[in-house]
């Protein structure tokens, strides 16, 4: 199956790429939306990124590759990111992320069962003087203490219906 | 038009400069708040009024220096810049906020963007820029479509983008997302990463930004505070900014407060007008009930690390005699430099003794291992190394001989690399075994089925 795009993305990488002085500088936010679109970056989404900023693809495949957020495989629904740097740390991060894997069945940087979430660790959040903190998605979360993180589990399972067969994906 | 929550209250020893408005609760991230409290008009005389070296020349005498970790004078910094090349100058904004311990950048771009957007846009026009990038992490989405936002409001208005108030001085503006690196907060490995490459660091000399840096044209890096610090300073004029704080340490800065304190957050304060002892005691509230101090890190965790009780004796670079405890140390550049560690990005984490201090370094070392892009052997490797002995410490197989060898590691990395993510990993380990040498020793006697017992973890 040949790989797609819808048009509000390509429309947007159209008007991205002319900004850069030189194209190649746009890989990184090209990346970013398709991860988004996509959930994930396929090899044939780092080939239509060669293709259309005249690289090689293993140009690509090396950002890709080199940078933490860019995922060749699905994740879950939802993206949990717990902080485990050290202000965090010395603020209970670790037993955070143990709550965030309970109520999800998980382990960690795998899909839950229900297809829900992939529970991470993450480095400095930049938000050290809120700690502990935990990113969902886009959103960032501070002072964590059980009864929220127990409240945004809850959210979670409210707004984001089981799937135990698809994570975050295209390919489901 | 997004709204972002206010934090805490002003402290009333802060003098608050660059924060001055962004945590008051009628104060919002548009344009026409920022024009109704004297925004943009700093950037309409500049550019009515002022020739750009007339303004890099301001800058070089308020003696500012970079506030992203190596306190290098910025007037300075842009005096280097090849302008015989006849090659187009970019600017770069860098908001990678990457250092364990810093969250500052992110309240000015959370709550003020057009103050960082001034301060960039007076900086490009001071230094003739042809193109502005801010370069921010992808860990601060809200922040890059506050400042997507705010530019595009701006260029609206004619201050971002072609014939700029009406000049013939065109520059446009980019956001740039990262995506998880800690390397591309180092300034040659953000250029590479903005160049649509691995965010590999580049060997200085001859890659010095300022002679070649983005596309292998003259680059200025700096800071997001250090850019807004522009905008004030272009306001008050070099000389009268320089008053502010004290000779070589000018201006205020914005400092991270966290760990084990009563009072955790970010406080402006006059430079050298504080020790250490005011903002973890007076001004961050303190240790929690019951605990006694164990260490501080004083500038980021990559900084060299105090342990309680340790007093610092020297001579001053103004000749004069100084014999300091932790708490005495001046809160600014130069202080703790003199006490043997260094301010770096203004991150002053505080550990009480209800934690492990290896397993405080095993989560240091944690991070830099992460974090090594890998091309240089004693980085990549030595990194790891100090990551897995600090680990198997903690997990009950600590050994008599480990302090030494992990000196030994640190010792191999540091001074032996491309860029100074080899110190940034070397340094708190060496600190740490110097230090805090007994509890090393006393870990490799420890009941091995302790370990897993203690309030925080290492994977
Ligand atoms: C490993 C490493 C990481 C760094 N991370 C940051 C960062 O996240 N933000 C920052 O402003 N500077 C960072 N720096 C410092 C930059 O290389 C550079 O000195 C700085 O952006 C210059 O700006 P300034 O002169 O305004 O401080 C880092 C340096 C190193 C060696
Ligand atoms: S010192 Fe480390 S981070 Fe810097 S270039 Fe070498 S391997 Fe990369
Ligand atoms: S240590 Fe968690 S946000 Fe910095």
């Amino acid at each position: 199956m040949a790989f797609e795009l819808s048009t509000e993305i390509l429309e947007y990488i159209d008007k991205l790429i002319p900004r850069y002085p030189e194209k190649r500088s746009a890989i990184m936010m090209i990346l970013h939306a398709i991860q988004k679109e996509k959930g994930f970056l396929s090899l044939e989404a780092q080939e239509w990124v060669a293709e259309k900023l005249e690289l090689t693809p293993i140009q690509v495949r090396e950002v890709v590759t080199f940078y933490p957020f860019y995922r060749e495989k699905p994740i879950g629904k939802r993206h949990i990111r717990v902080c485990r740097t050290l202000s965090c740390a010395l603020n209970g991060s670790y037993a955070v992320c143990d709550r965030f894997k309970e109520a999800f069945d998980t382990e960690l940087d795998e899909i839950s069962p229900d297809g829900r979430v992939t529970v991470e660790f993450a480095e400095c959040l930049a938000s050290c003087g809120t700690a502990p903190v935990v990113m969902v998605d886009d959103k960032l979360y501070e002072n964590l203490n059980d009864e929220q993180v127990e409240a945004i589990c809850n959210k979670i399972k409210e707004e984001t219906p089981a799937n135990p067969k698809a994570g975050n994906t295209d390919v489901s | 038009m997004i709204s972002v929550p206010k934090q805490s209250e002003v402290h009333p020893s802060e003098r608050r400069i660059i924060l001055k408005n962004a945590d008051n609760p009628d104060y919002d991230v548009s344009i026409d708040c920022y024009e109704r409290h004297g925004g943009y008009e700093v950037m309409k005389q500049a550019f009515s009024s002022r020739k750009p070296e007339e303004l890099c020349q301001e800058v070089l005498d308020s003696e500012v220096r970079g506030r992203g970790g190596a306190g290098f004078p910025a007037g300075m910094k842009w005096k280097f810049l090849d302008r015989k090349s006849g090659k187009p100058i970019y600017l770069i904004c860098n908001a990678d906020e990457s250092e364990p311990g810093t969250f500052k950048d992110r309240q000015i771009m959370h709550k003020d963007p057009h103050q960082l957007i001034e301060g960039m846009m007076i900086s490009a026009y001071a230094i003739q820029a042809a193109e502005a990038f801010i370069y921010i992490r992808e860990e601060m989405p809200l922040g890059a479509q506050i400042l997507e936002e705010a530019i595009a409001e701006a260029r609206a208005k004619g201050y971002v983008g072609d014939n700029i108030l009406g000049s013939d001085y065109s520059c446009d503006l980019i956001v740039h997302r990262g995506a998880a690196a800690y390397i591309c907060g180092e300034e040659t490995g953000l250029i590479e990463s903005l160049e649509g490459k691995r965010a590999y660091p580049r060997i200085k000399p001859p890659y010095f930004p300022a002679a070649l840096g983005l596309y292998m044209c003259p680059t200025i890096v700096n800071n997001v505070e250090t850019l807004c610090n522009v905008k004030h300073i272009a306001e008050m004029g070099g000389k009268e900014y320089a008053k502010i704080g004290r000779p070589g340490n000018t201006g205020t800065r914005i400092w991270c407060l966290s760990g084990h304190v009563k009072n955790p957050g970010y406080y402006e304060l006059e430079n050298g007008k504080f020790t250490y002892g005011d903002l973890i005691y007076k001004i961050g509230g303190g240790l929690r009930e019951g605990r006694t101090l164990q260490a501080v890190i004083p500038g980021g965790s990559s900084a060299k690390v105090w342990r309680a009780g340790e007093r610092f004796s020297g001579k001053l670079r103004s000749g004069e005699a100084f014999d300091w405890a932790i708490d005495d140390v001046p809160l600014d550049f130069d202080g703790p430099m003199a006490a043997g560690s260094m301010s770096g990005s203004g991150a002053v984490i505080v550990v009480d003794d209800s934690v492990d201090i290896v397993e405080v370094l095993a989560n240091i070392n944690a991070f830099y291992a992460h974090e090594s892009c890998g091309q240089c052997t004693p980085c990549r490797e030595g990194s790891l190394w100090m990551k897995k002995i600090t680990t198997r410490m903690v997990n009950g197989g600590a050994r008599e001989e480990d302090a030494d060898l992990l000196a030994s590691i640190g010792d191999q990395i540091a001074g032996r690399t491309i860029c100074a993510h080899g110190e940034a990993c070397a340094w708190p380990t060496q600190s740490f075994v110097a230090k805090f040498r007994d509890k090393f020793t006393e870990k490799a006697k420890e009941d091995p089925e302790k370990a897993s017992k203690r309030p925080f973890r290492l994977v």
